[in-house]
């Protein structure tokens, strides 16, 4: 049960960012339709390009993503750890998140923050558009101590019992987010803001950089694990079966927390400024979380296919065809089970990118933006589609009103985005750079930088793109028809999060705390990042400012 | 890991399979760093940042390209250089963070104010090559592009 105290947080958390992603989508469309060169011009309806590419990777990548990740994590915590939530802390934190957007939201929109969410320094935003962000990442943080009494408590009243497996799933997010969030908030708070008000002549845009991508790729990971814990331990559910192996989702929730940060450099292979010992050093180590995700692989292959056979699967591959592939009954497998699908090969194209050597021919082509459409628009956002739904319908007390739909949108998404990503893989392989308005310059025919092989795959991306735009729209029709529905305390009152058994259910002592882990973590963490970072201020770059 | 004995074998193997597969692709990229000689651009302390472009012929065949980038161009904008050369690139910015990638090429740099970076290519057919900008870098970004002509 999911503490009542707790519900209306819960679904203002859900609620208000798929509002703002219907911005988020609707930039999203745009993208590919001035990039394949349908629409050539610097602005549309007002509003330019590079503001919408901004409003996109703001409200798609960074407001939509916490503020789920803060509600799942709710309402994980509050039904595994028994009421464990301090809902006065959670309603501060959820309060913290709506004001940081809205604070955000003014400068994106006036045209005063045209800077990617990556910050770009030294490109000048309004400094609101910085306080506002810290305003959304502090509010995660006290959502994330609203747990931590909570559990304590728990372990204290419930001695020698494992933590169950979801919330420690969630509480791994956090640590890799809390550990992550501290660099960026330095940078954001030392060095842009008192910038972006004057008060300092400039940035030391090396350090800056360094401090981003120290934050930039465990916020990956805290995209993704919100979706293992759903994989781990409610997709088997949904299958029929059971997780194939407790052990192994401690294991690699742990492992997340250890390997997750020490490895930013491998954004900056090609960036001056960092010897490239400490970037093969970062090579190696993203390699080693690549493990955590093949063990995951062959665990949850292992768990559909227990699944499949209590369904009556057989043969050595006919049981995919008994998971609930099409079932209206249980309409949210489609979303996890899909998203396992297209991240088989945004996992694959990960490792391309973190491939040292491979970096000169994708670095910073469309290719990355392929890449990773593949994972957090993958699973991460069909998991966020599904379980929003999922939650905000239950704790509501409403039922699904269109369960065909809502089962087609997951299909409809998949086939968009492995559509989108063929065509941008493709000019990027060709060295169309991402992040460009290429309808007025390299794909505008009367231009002299025309690049005409660039177009087929701009076009194909451009259908994919905008199967991906319709997606959304068919989903926000199931939403909205659902939460018009009527409403039944029953079911409201009844509502679980549903939860697998383990199949193995092995007791191994090293995965239930997670004290060892972490230190362990900012060990690697040390190391990977004293000598560069020594590196980087001993060398006394000047501060720039634009 | 102690503890590890209480794992049951089919799982044993899941985590060994996928400690192979993650060795043998580092194993993959070590030769093409070592064997093939393929770098990443590492620390250049010993150029000053620069404020003109220029291209130096140093030798027959070698040349050193001091490229200045900056909101909306490169500096110098064409590079010419003859078939079968060497050219080192040194790369810095003026203004704000932009990006050199030459098209059809290994060289794919990041040009950022204040510090220089360095890559090394080899240029074996004739032709021109389009020099991108692939950072964003303002409401010009689209328009920055130079040229790298490969005369025969």
């Amino acid at each position: 049960m999911i503490q009542k105290n707790l519900r209306g947080i819960i679904l203002v958390e859900l609620l208000f960012p798929l509002v703002l992603l219907l911005f988020g989508v609707y930039h999203g469309v745009l993208q590919v339709l001035y990039r394949s060169g349908v629409i050539q011009d610097l602005e549309f309806a007002g509003i330019n390009y590079y503001r919408g590419l901004t409003a996109h990777g703001v409200i798609n990548a960074i407001v939509l993503t916490t503020f789920f990740a803060v509600a799942f994590g709710n309402a994980v915590i509050s039904q595994q750890l028994k009421h464990a939530v301090s809902a006065r802390a959670a309603l501060a934190g959820a309060a913290l998140m709506v004001l940081g957007t809205l604070v955000a939201a003014g400068p994106i929109f006036a045209g005063k923050a045209d800077v990617l969410y990556t910050f770009y320094a030294p490109m000048r935003a309004d400094p609101l558009f910085y306080i506002g962000v810290v305003l959304l990442v502090v509010g995660s943080w006290v959502s994330f101590w609203a747990w931590i009494p909570g559990y304590l408590r728990w372990r204290k009243e419930h001695p020698g019992q494992k933590t169950p497996l979801a919330a420690v799933g969630i509480f791994a997010t956090f640590i890799i987010w809390q550990i992550c969030t501290l660099p960026v908030a330095y940078e954001v708070l030392v060095q842009l803001v008192p910038w972006s008000l004057g008060w300092t002549s400039g940035v030391n845009v090396v350090l800056s950089r360094l401090l981003f991508w120290f934050f930039g790729h465990p916020l990956v990971y805290f995209w993704l694990l919100p979706t293992y814990v759903m994989y781990y331990t409610m997709m088997p559910r949904l299958a029929g079966g059971k997780l194939y192996s407790d052990f192994y989702g401690r294991l690699v929730f742990m492992a997340f927390i250890v390997l997750s940060s020490p490895l930013g450099l491998h954004h900056q292979f090609t960036e001056p400024a960092i010897s490239s010992g400490y970037k093969a050093l970062h090579a190696v180590l993203t390699f080693l979380v690549a493990v955590p995700s093949l063990v995951t692989a062959f665990t949850l292959a292992a768990s559909l296919e227990y699944g499949a056979r209590q369904n009556g699967g057989n043969g050595l591959f006919a049981w995919w065809g008994k998971l609930p592939h099409f079932d209206k009954e249980r309409w949210l497998f489609p979303y996890l089970f899909l998203g396992l699908v297209i991240f088989i090969l945004g996992g694959i194209t990960g490792i391309v990118n973190a491939s040292y050597s491979m970096s000169a021919l994708v670095h910073n082509t469309s290719w990355i933006p392929a890449h990773f459409h593949l994972t957090v628009a993958g699973p991460v956002f069909l998991a966020i589609l599904g379980m929003s739904l999922y939650l905000s319908l239950g704790l509501l007390g409403k039922k699904c009103a269109a369960p065909g739909m809502a089962v087609a949108v997951p299909y409809v998404w998949t086939l968009g985005v492995f559509i989108f990503s063929a065509g941008l893989f493709y000019s990027g392989l060709h060295g169309a750079p991402r992040r460009t308005n290429l309808g007025i310059s390299f794909l505008d025919s009367t231009s002299n930088a025309y690049r005409p092989d660039w177009r087929i795959g701009e076009y194909v991306g451009a259908v994919g793109g905008i199967l991906m735009g319709l997606a959304v729209l068919l989903f926000v029709y199931v939403l909205v028809r659902s939460l018009a529905s009527a409403r039944s305390a029953q079911l409201a009152n009844s509502f679980a999060l549903p939860v697998s058994e383990p199949y193995h259910d092995e007791d191994i002592r090293v995965v239930r705390n997670f004290k060892p882990w972490v230190v362990a973590g900012i060990v690697a963490i040390l190391i990977s990042y004293v000598p560069p970072l020594v590196q980087v201020l001993s060398a006394n770059y000047p501060l720039v400012s634009e | 890991m102690n503890s590890a004995p209480s794992i049951p074998q089919v799982e044993r193997k899941v985590l060994v399979a996928s400690l192979i597969l993650a060795g043998a692709m580092l194993a993959l990229i070590a030769y093409a760093a070592i064997r093939l000689g393929i770098s990443v651009p590492g620390c250049v302390t010993n150029v000053k940042p620069f404020e003109e472009g220029e291209l130096i012929q140093v030798a027959p065949g070698r040349y050193e390209a001091h490229v200045v980038a900056k909101k909306w161009s490169f500096i110098p904008n064409l590079l010419k250089v003859q078939k079968g050369s060497v050219v080192d690139f040194y790369v810095t910015s003026k203004d704000i963070v932009h990006g050199l990638m030459i098209d059809g090429t290994d060289v794919n740099l990041m040009a950022l104010p204040g510090v220089v970076n360095y890559v090394q290519a080899r240029f074996d057919k004739p032709g021109k090559h389009q020099i991108i900008c692939h950072e964003y870098c303002g409401t010009g970004h689209h328009d920055m592009i130079g040229t790298l002509e490969v005369t025969p």
